[in-house]
C-alpha cells in the first residue's frame, strides 16, 4: 500500500496512470453527460408547477454541488502539500482551481437562466446566492494569487494558505438556505429521510451528479497532466514522451493518450 | 532572554512608537473613512430620511474599504527594512508576534475608527438610539477584519502589485463580516434587538483570533522565503 502512495508522488508514473484513467474515463464521462441530458430534457416528467423549465435543475444542481466539492479538494489537497510538502497535491491544488472556477460560474449562469422563467429575475442578492458568488471570488482570488506570485513554490504554499482560510465560508454557503429564509430553495435530495423529490425526477439527477462528478475527475486529470509536462520540462521523461509523439506524427498514426 | 510577554508588549510599543512618528500612516484611513462618507449625501441626495435607510450599510463599507487600505501596508515597511525576517528568526513563536502585531494595527486602525464611528453616524442621520449597537459591532468587526486583512497582507506582502491582488482575495473573507454588523445595526436602527447579530460577530472575533495567527504566520514565512 506504501508503494503506491509512494508512486502517487512520482510524476511519470503519475502522468502514465492518468492517462490510462483518461482512456476509460473521459469516453465514460461523455456517455453519461450525453445520457443523462437525454433522460433529463426528453423523458424525466414536467414539473406540475415549472412546466419544462424545471429541466435546468439536471444541469445547474450537481454544477453547485460539485463546485463546492471542489473547493474541498483544492484546500485538502492544499493542506496535504503544507504538511506533507508532496509536490502532487500541489499540482492538484493548483489544477482544481481553474475547474473549480469554471464550474462554480456554470452553477451562476445555469441558476440565473432558471431564475428568469421562476422568479422572474436573473439576480437577486439573497443569502444563498451572494453566498455562491463569494465561492467564485474566493476561486478568482486563488486563481489570482498564483499569477502573482514569480516563485511557483511560494505561490502554491500561498494559495494553500488561501484556500484553507477560505474554508471558512464554504459552510455558510452550503447552509445559507437553511440558515436565511431565501428565494432558493432548501435541498431536496435528503440522505437521512425521504427526499421530496419523486424517482422519476431523481433518478436523472442522480445519474447528472455522477456524470458531473467525472466531468471533473477528467478536467482535472486533463489539468494536471498538462501542469506535470510544464514542471518537468527538460526532465528526461517529458523528453521521451515529446520524442514518442514525434515518431507517432511522422508515421502518421495517432498518439495514445 | 527576554520572556515571551516582553517581547509581545515590546513588539507592541514599537509599533506604536512608529506610528507616533509617521502619524500619516495612521491619519490617511482615517481621514479617507471622513471623505468618502461626506461623498454619499452629494452622491445620493440629502434627503435625512433616505440617509438613515442606507446609514448602516453606508458606514460598514467605507468601514471595511478603510480597513482594506490599512491592511495594504500592514508589514510593507518591516519587509522591505528587514524586520520581518528578524521577528521569523526570533526565539519566540510567531503566533505571539503575529497577534500582537494584528493587536497594534488594530489599536491604530480599528479602534479610532469605533471611537469616531458615532460621529460619522450622526452625520448620516443615523437614529441615536442605534449608537451603542454601532460602537459595539465596529468594536468587534473592526478587530475582525484586521485579523483577516492582516492574513491578506501577510501573503502579499512580497509580491510588487500586492495592493490590487489583497482586495480581491480578502474581500470574499470580509463579507461575513458585512453582513451581520450591518444586520445589526440595522435591527437596531429600527428598534429591534441586534444582540443576536452581535453574539455570531464575537463568535466570529474568538475564532479568528485563535485561528488567524496561524494563517498569518504562515503567510509570512512564505512571503520572507520568497522574495
Amino acid at each position: 500500500m506504501w508503494t503506491f502512495f509512494h508512486k502517487l508522488g512520482s510524476p511519470p508514473w503519475m502522468y502514465r496512470i492518468s492517462g490510462q484513467i483518461l482512456a476509460v474515463l473521459l469516453p465514460l464521462t461523455l456517455l453519461l453527460l450525453a445520457g443523462g441530458a437525454v433522460w433529463a430534457l426528453f423523458y424525466a416528467p414536467a414539473d406540475f408547477r415549472q412546466g419544462n423549465s424545471f429541466r435546468i435543475l439536471y444541469f445547474h444542481v450537481p454544477a453547485a454541488v460539485v463546485s463546492l466539492a471542489a473547493y474541498y479538494v483544492m484546500a485538502i489537497a492544499g493542506a496535504i502539500s503544507l504538511i506533507w510538502r508532496m509536490k502532487m497535491a500541489e499540482v492538484a491544488m493548483k489544477c482544481t482551481a481553474p475547474v473549480g472556477a469554471t464550474l462554480t460560474f456554470l452553477g451562476l449562469v445555469t441558476g440565473a437562466l432558471w431564475g428568469k422563467p421562476t422568479w422572474g429575475t436573473f439576480w437577486v442578492w439573497d443569502a444563498k446566492l451572494t453566498a455562491y458568488l463569494v465561492l467564485f471570488f474566493l476561486y478568482m482570488g486563488v486563481i489570482a494569487l498564483y499569477q502573482a506570485y514569480e516563485n511557483k513554490e511560494a505561490a502554491a504554499k500561498a494559495c494553500a494558505v488561501l484556500s484553507l482560510v477560505g474554508m471558512v465560508n464554504i459552510p455558510i454557503i452550503y447552509k445559507a438556505v437553511d440558515w436565511w429564509y431565501s428565494l432558493h430553495q432548501p435541498a431536496t435530495i435528503k440522505f437521512t429521510e425521504e427526499s421530496t423529490m419523486h424517482s422519476s425526477m431523481l433518478q436523472p439527477l442522480l445519474l447528472m451528479f455522477v456524470a458531473y462528478y467525472c466531468l471533473f475527475a477528467c478536467a482535472l486529470l486533463l489539468n494536471m497532466r498538462t501542469e506535470l509536462l510544464r514542471r518537468g520540462r527538460g526532465t528526461q521523461w517529458v523528453r521521451r514522451i515529446v520524442e514518442e509523439g514525434a515518431d507517432a506524427g511522422r508515421n502518421g498514426g495517432m498518439r495514445a493518450v | 532572554m527576554p520572556g515571551l510577554l516582553e517581547v509581545v508588549l515590546a513588539s507592541i510599543r514599537r509599533q506604536l512608537v512608529l506610528a507616533v512618528r509617521r502619524p500619516s500612516d495612521t491619519l490617511s484611513p482615517l481621514l479617507f473613512f471622513l471623505v468618502t462618507i461626506a461623498l454619499f449625501p452629494l452622491g445620493i441626495g440629502p434627503d435625512p430620511q433616505q440617509l438613515a435607510v442606507f446609514a448602516p450599510g453606508i458606514l460598514w463599507i467605507v468601514a471595511l474599504l478603510a480597513a482594506l487600505m490599512a491592511a495594504e501596508g500592514m508589514f510593507l515597511s518591516d519587509y522591505e527594512d528587514g524586520s520581518l525576517e528578524q521577528l521569523l528568526l526570533a526565539p519566540v513563536s510567531l503566533y505571539m508576534t503575529a497577534l500582537a502585531s494584528v493587536f497594534s494595527h488594530w489599536l491604530l486602525t480599528g479602534l479610532p475608527l469605533t471611537l469616531l464611528s458615532p460621529v460619522f453616524a450622526t452625520m448620516l442621520q443615523l437614529p441615536t438610539g442605534a449608537l451603542p449597537v454601532l460602537v459595539l459591532s465596529m468594536l468587534l468587526g473592526t478587530a475582525l477584519l484586521s485579523l483577516v486583512g492582516s492574513i491578506g497582507a501577510a501573503l502579499t506582502v512580497s509580491l510588487r502589485r500586492g495592493g490590487l491582488l489583497i482586495s480581491l482575495i480578502i474581500v470574499p473573507l470580509y463579507v461575513p463580516v458585512l453582513i451581520f454588523a450591518t444586520a445589526a445595526v440595522q435591527a437596531a436602527a429600527e428598534g429591534f434587538d441586534a444582540s443576536s447579530q452581535l453574539f455570531l460577530l464575537g463568535g466570529m472575533l474568538a475564532l479568528a483570533v485563535a485561528l488567524a495567527p496561524f494563517a498569518i504566520a504562515a503567510g509570512l514565512r512564505i512571503s520572507v522565503d520568497a522574495g
